[in-house]
């Protein structure tokens, strides 16, 4: 049978969206460092406001470099189009709020990044949103949670930072069968490793920051829309009038009859990019441009090198657990096989059996790891959650989170693995004798 | 705006804006396995430019009850059927691919209703591939990943869209994929079997207005040649490295060529 020839996932992360730049011929996709762009007359102008004409008309709204990231992204995603952010979290911000005002309500896995947790339990419900966390291995609790406002399913890939592997086909099904979307955090996989699409999720967020930038220069975040989810549909009627109702904050448009694929990206941009303005700077929709062009061989390096490195780190006596999904004894093993064949990632835990002091003692001795806050770095990276990242979370939901005293996440880099052997092999001894 | 037709509910992108009697009305006819939402822009623009605007999603499809109309001729006579459910006593037609195979065929049948046809990636005969017609026919998934292949021209298919960051294969691929089982199969193969096109052409009295993708492989350049030569006043406007999609791959060039014309 003739088969579709189209572009592969490597080619796809240094072309999709780009194109020698017409005006110069420059190849890399210029920095559209402007603020706005000029209308070639005052009709043009009213329809690029009106959306009669597709253009750009002011960079807090759409720019042309950061047009090419979100249409890179999504390509790679398996996407309808994506929307740059100035963070993952205004990413994460931005699609809670277009689906949903005072009166709805989330129901997220509890195993979270520490500033998605505090959006969802401190912020937001001084905005009259409410979240339910749930166990994200527990299909019942998901199920038990979902309440008549509730207006969205959350969680993440792997979460973080124990690595629970969420069941996006489970959840997605779950979540379909109650009409709402499920959106995920793919922060910590990347396209290159998962693309949630293929498993049902509706919505996908990154912080561009991590694996897709690579490099950890900037901050920005990047939410892709499916354009699967029927917001209209039988199940999910009434559920959604931001995307369903006339919009009087733009001429009375119907988002989901203006666009049938691509309703909630509309909303968003037209809504929430204009008011909230939590936008991507053009330069920094470029750096992350470059980080993607390599994201395909960097993530496979990544985790060749964190292999390497949980299997040392499993072997040594100071070190009681070890949380990395592709070892047989994480809860998840059978899922990450599934979902994530080509590997789990460059980030995971360890706990170790060891006093405050020591676990300090390890940290500080460390001369390649870098300590600090954040992951997906080209350079290897060590943090204690429990007294930085997830320092706000109370004591028994850090132990719901996995997240002990004694818990060490590392983000593991690019560097050759034994030079970063020997640096955890020296740290740990200098531990052992605090 | 919902109406209905041979007693079924048709939608009706309108803009936004009611139906005022008193202007010009345009309907806009989408392709096969498609929805009203391809003609997004150019259908607000109108919208909003002093003309009433009828996107429609075809019987069968979109938010259009009914099974598919299965012929170029009965979606014609379905377009004079409309125009009278609407109260409009006569309009303009922008058709897309099959779309503009009935707006060439409602011209000829109705020439009373129909004042001006644009007709956007036309061919005479719309011939169909035989890997294209099987897929559908069993629904295979494949059948969409052929047309979101051949319906973009090889640079968009890398990227640049114009609308600011949306993956055009993507959008192309999802819309279909909501599609009714069987529809585009009852598309392609009313499309297939459409034998009065070069009659129909020579019988229409109004103006026609022609958009050629230079770089459309679904309904190739060459096609079209026989139609515009069978058409007593037509306007040819060829869109330099543009394929089948072209409302989305070229925007405001298929805007302007309509402006120009309507």
């Amino acid at each position: 049978m003739t088969r579709p020839k189209t572009h592969r996932f490597d080619t796809l992360s240094l072309h999709a969206g780009a194109r020698p730049d017409p005006a110069t011929g420059a190849r890399a996709t210029p920095i559209h460092q402007s603020a706005s762009f000029v209308f070639p007359d005052a009709d043009h102008a009213a329809a690029l406001f009106n959306m009669e004409r597709a253009g750009h008309v002011y960079s807090r709204i759409s720019n042309p470099t950061c047009a090419v990231l979100e249409e890179r992204v999504a390509a790679l995603e398996g996407g309808v189009g994506a929307i740059a952010t100035a963070s993952g979290q205004a990413a994460l911000h931005l699609a809670i709020a277009t689906l949903m005002g005072a009166g709805g309500h989330v129901v997220a896995s509890r195993a979270l990044y520490g500033g998605s947790h505090n959006l969802l339990e401190y912020t937001l419900p001084r905005f009259g949103i409410a979240t339910t966390f749930v166990d994200p291995r527990d299909a019942d609790a998901w199920r038990a949670a979902i309440r008549p406002e509730t207006r969205l399913l959350f969680g993440e890939t792997l979460g973080n930072p124990g690595l629970d592997v969420l069941d996006v086909p489970r959840v997605a099904e779950l979540a379909h069968e109650h009409g709402l979307p499920l959106l995920v955090d793919s922060t910590f996989t990347t396209p290159w490793l998962m693309r949630p699409f293929e498993h049902g999720a509706d919505l996908v967020f990154h912080s561009a920051t991590k694996f897709l930038s690579g490099h950890g220069v900037v901050i920005g975040g990047v939410l892709v829309d499916a354009g699967t989810f029927d917001w209209d549909g039988v199940r999910s009627r009434g559920k959604f009038p931001t995307l369903t109702e006339p919009y009087s904050g733009f001429h009375d448009m119907v988002f989901a009859e203006e666009s049938t694929t691509a309703a909630f990206l509309l909303r968003a941009r037209r809504e929430g990019l204009r008011d909230f303005g939590a936008c991507m700077a053009p330069m920094t929709a470029w750096q992350i441009l470059q980080g993607i062009e390599t994201l395909p061989v960097r993530m496979q390096r990544h985790v060749e090198n964190t292999r390497r490195i949980v299997a040392f780190l499993a072997g040594q006596p100071m070190v009681a657990a070890v949380r990395y999904p592709e070892r047989p004894d994480h809860p998840d093993h059978a899922l990450a096989q599934r979902l994530l064949p080509r590997g789990c990632g460059a980030v995971f835990s360890v706990d170790l059996a060891a006093t405050r002091e020591q676990g300090r003692r390890f940290i500080e001795s460390l001369r390649l790891f870098s300590h600090l806050a954040n992951v997906g770095d080209a350079k290897s990276l060590v943090i204690h959650p429990a007294s930085t990242t997830h320092f706000r979370v109370p004591a028994q939901d850090l132990a719901r989170a996995g997240i002990a005293e004694g818990t060490i996440r590392l983000s593991i880099g690019l560097e050759d693995p034994e030079d970063l052997i020997e640096d955890l092999s020296r740290a740990l001894h200098a531990a052992g004798k605090a | 705006m919902r109406v209905g037709v041979d007693g079924r509910e048709v939608y009706c992108y309108t803009g936004t804006r009611a139906v005022d009697p008193a202007r010009p009305t345009i309907v806009f006819v989408h392709g096969a396995g498609n929805d009203h939402s391809v003609f997004a822009l150019q259908s607000r623009y109108f919208a909003h430019h002093r003309r009433n605007v009828l996107a429609v999603d075809l019987p069968g499809h979109g938010r259009s009850a009914g099974p598919p109309l299965g012929s170029v001729e009965a979606i014609a006579d379905w377009v004079a059927g409309l125009l009278d459910a609407a109260g409009i006593g006569e309009a303009a037609l922008v058709g897309h691919s099959l779309g503009a195979l009935a707006a060439l065929e409602a011209a000829a049948r109705h020439p009373s209703r129909i004042t001006r046809i644009a007709l956007l990636g036309p061919a005479i005969p719309m011939a169909v591939a035989d890997a294209l017609l099987e897929a559908a026919r069993v629904d295979d998934h494949v059948a969409f990943e052929l047309i979101a292949g051949w319906s973009h021209s090889p640079a968009r298919q890398i990227g640049g869209n114009p609308v600011p960051g949306m993956w055009m294969m993507g959008q192309t691929l999802r819309l279909m994929e909501r599609s009714r089982p069987g529809a585009l199969y009852s598309d392609l193969r009313a499309c297939q079997a459409y034998a009065n096109g070069l009659a129909a052409a020579r019988d229409v009295r109004c103006p026609a207005l022609l958009v050629v993708g230079a770089r459309d492989l679904m309904a190739p350049p060459k096609a079209a040649q026989g139609l515009a030569a069978a058409l007593a006043e037509k306007r040819v406007t060829t869109l330099p490295e543009c394929g089948h999609a072209m409302m989305a791959e070229q925007p405001d060039a298929v805007l302007d060529a309509l402006a120009a014309f309507l």
